[in-house]
């Protein structure tokens, strides 16, 4: 096993080299010269000479890279180009939000969507199961925006039952108070999309002789369902919850937007918006090493949810 | 879709091709036939639309500010139109309203430069545009009185027809979305071709590249290259929507390949002495475009709507273009007024395309492998 988790960290180094690539030329070639963006519109040659220097963009390509990957390796981008404030320090305060509105909405969405598809999946072909099927089909067509404006003007604005926006101090208010709405359109939004998968996922393994034989033996059908299929459909379902992982952390930002809620979303956008590289650089550098560490834990998890899984 | 029906080989014989079998099955599932006419009838409205037959003068004012949605037309409860078209609160745009926003700075940066031979060569960069809204600002108010109360789907805030708008954010959306999806699915074609036919050295390095791009989320990698780009317009859409996204098609044409590439009709393509290219593209691509078809309708629902976001957000098509997700940036501030009527026309039109392109491409899924269930 430790030898099978040092390969793993091993082969992500090329990957890793190909991101760091792949957002030095994005940042530095395509963008075009960062001292123009910083100096602003009106600036005499000089100030832009003495910003190159200072970015060290006048340095030449494998100077530049080296300095990107030290920046990686010690965690240390510098300071936003628009708040002056450390990167990393932006980080270790987005995360904390971030997670309080992600971890309930990704653990209720999983329940809610498992119990539903499991359901429609054991009354497949029935009324139920068609008239589910085209409401997650007409849901997940709405667009994500269209949930947040209606849920935010009708629950906060009219109903006045959710504070419209805005966060708290403490972890407990955050969580009871000004998280709640977030999370219950962050549910509604991708429950369609994960109960189709599911129900697939259930599908696949209904029909397979070791439910007949459950039943043979008298179980009763919650326990089939619940414990046979649900520990045989467990892989794909493992597999769908960790990739939704990395996304959601930098993915919820249209909620972290509209719900004022200072995370790591909401500093995405407010970069993209001031085109403050820094902190776009280190937020996609981090999250693709983060989706890498996840994918390696998810090949971990399937052999212990599954004992006839080799890893090589 | 139609593609299918008319890109039919003829066969003289009675034995139908794969094709027409596939047709035939989707025939029969009526919900993919209604699916197949709503997508039809919005491309028919994109072609429509883009040609200049519908909606061209969605940039009209032709109601008043809010025009609430409607068939009762003018004497209706609006006494304002009959005192000539100025609504109460409403914004009317007049000469004088239109204000140069450059214009003090210029006249600011000419008095410093005054000094020099000429006017410093400072040029309004925004005279022309300002002469033309000024221009379309008098002809607005010539028609003033001719402002109707209300719209058959209501009026924008500055009383452009909601139906219009949302038939040009249709040919917007729909052709973001159909463009972008051709350029990823080529792009995912061409690569999972590459990688899955040569394997070795060619597989190892595709498969990198497409390990870098998957490894970062695909929103945020959206975001980044619209951060860098700091260009907007429907082609950079295009562009950003249809690089990023041709990971999934890749991994799956890659596979069909790599599963294709042993088999005895391409083995006989080798013995005759076909080209590689030739193997790759005229002999093992029609065997697996089914799969490519499917990719390709799942992707344009999946651009339609990122394009929707993007365009929301304000990193998407440019301020002169309307799109669904512009709309709807329009609507959130439009609702806390109670102006409901922006975002349920916008709401409406992509929940119908997107429904039935969804439900369209599971019926071509079926239909085309009908091992699958």
């Amino acid at each position: 096993m430790p030898a099978y988790i040092l390969r793993r960290l091993w082969q992500m180094l090329p990957t890793l080299l190909g991101v760091v690539l792949l957002v030095f030329f994005l940042f530095n070639w395509v963008g075009g010269d960062p001292a123009y963006l910083l100096a602003g519109k009106i600036s005499n040659p000089a100030q832009i000479e003495s910003i190159r220097r200072q970015l060290g963009v006048d340095q030449p390509v494998y100077v530049q890279i080296w300095i990107f990957i030290q920046q990686i390796a010690t965690g240390d981008f510098g300071v936003s180009w628009a708040t002056n404030e450390r990167v990393a320090e932006i980080f270790a305060t987005r995360l904390g939000p971030s997670l309080t509105v992600l971890v309930p909405m990704l653990v209720i969405d999983t329940l809610i969507a498992l119990a539903a598809a499991m359901l429609v999946a054991y009354l497949r072909g029935s009324l139920t199961d068609r008239i589910v099927m085209i409401g997650c089909t007409v849901g997940q067509s709405v667009s994500i925006l269209v949930y947040i404006i209606v849920l935010q003007y009708l629950l906060a604005y009219q109903l006045g039952w959710f504070p419209v926006q805005g966060w708290g101090a403490g972890l407990a208010e955050n969580l009871l108070v000004y998280s709640l709405l977030p999370v219950i359109v962050g549910v509604l939004v991708s429950i369609a999309p994960d109960t189709r998968l599911y129900r697939s996922f259930f599908l696949d393994e209904i029909g397979h002789d070791y439910v007949r034989t459950a039943r043979a033996k008298g179980m009763t059908e919650m326990r089939v369902m619940w414990v046979h299929v649900l520990r045989n459909a467990s892989i794909p379902i493992i597999t769908n919850v960790m990739i939704q992982l990395p996304g959601l952390l930098a993915g919820a930002f249209l909620i972290e937007r509209f719900f004022s809620i200072p995370g790591i979303g909401r500093e995405v956008i407010l970069a993209v918006e001031r085109s403050d590289f820094p902190v776009i650089k280190a937020v996609t550098v981090y999250v693709a090493i983060a989706t890498m560490i996840i994918n390696l834990l998810a090949d971990l998890l399937y052999k212990a949810v599954d004992p006839r899984v080799q890893l090589k | 879709m139609n593609v299918v029906a008319e890109d039919l080989p003829e066969h003289g014989s009675g034995f139908p091709g794969p094709w027409r079998l596939a047709w035939r099955r989707l025939r029969y599932d009526r919900l993919a036939m209604v699916s197949l006419a709503v997508v039809a009838f919005f491309i028919a409205l994109m072609a429509l639309s883009w040609t200049g037959w519908l909606a061209a003068d969605w940039g009209r004012e032709v109601g008043v500010s809010h025009a609430p949605p409607g068939l009762i037309g003018p004497d209706a409860a609006s006494p304002a139109v009959q005192h000539g078209g100025a609504p109460a609160g409403g914004i009317q745009p007049d000469d004088s309203g239109v204000v140069d926003p450059l214009g003090e700075v210029l006249a600011r940066i000419r008095s410093g430069a005054a000094g020099a031979a000429d006017d410093g060569g400072v040029v309004d960069p925004l005279a022309g545009v300002l002469a033309e809204i000024r221009a379309r600002a008098g002809a607005a108010q010539a028609g003033g009185a001719m402002r109707a109360a209300t719209l058959p789907f209501g009026g924008d805030k500055w009383g452009r027809d909601v139906l219009s708008k949302v038939i040009k954010g249709t040919e917007t959306s729909l052709f973001v979305g159909l463009s972008a999806a051709l350029l990823a699915t080529f792009l995912g074609t061409v690569f999972g071709a590459f990688a899955g036919y040569h394997g070795r050295r060619v597989d190892d390095f595709l498969n990198w590249f497409y390990s870098v791009f998957t490894s970062v989320p695909y929103l945020l990698l959206i975001l980044a290259i619209a951060a860098v780009l700091s260009q907007k317009g429907t082609v950079t859409v295009v562009l950003i929507l249809g690089l990023t996204g041709w990971t999934g098609i890749f991994r799956l044409v890659r596979a069909e390949y790599m599963k294709h590439k042993v088999r005895e009709y391409v083995q006989a393509a080798d013995a005759i002495g076909a080209s590689h290219a030739r193997r790759m593209f005229v002999h093992i691509l029609p065997n697996i475009s089914h799969v490519v078809l499917v990719q390709l309708s799942l992707h344009v629902v999946l651009f339609i709507k990122s394009e929707v976001v993007l365009s929301f957000l304000g990193f998407g098509v440019g301020v002169d273009t309307v799109s669904w997700g512009s709309m709807l940036n329009e609507a959130q501030s439009e609702l806390l007024l109670g102006k409901w009527w922006q975002l349920a026309a916008a709401t409406a039109a992509m929940a119908v395309l997107v429904t039935s392109f969804s439900l369209l491409t599971d019926a071509l899924r079926d239909a085309l492998d009908p091992k699958l269930k």
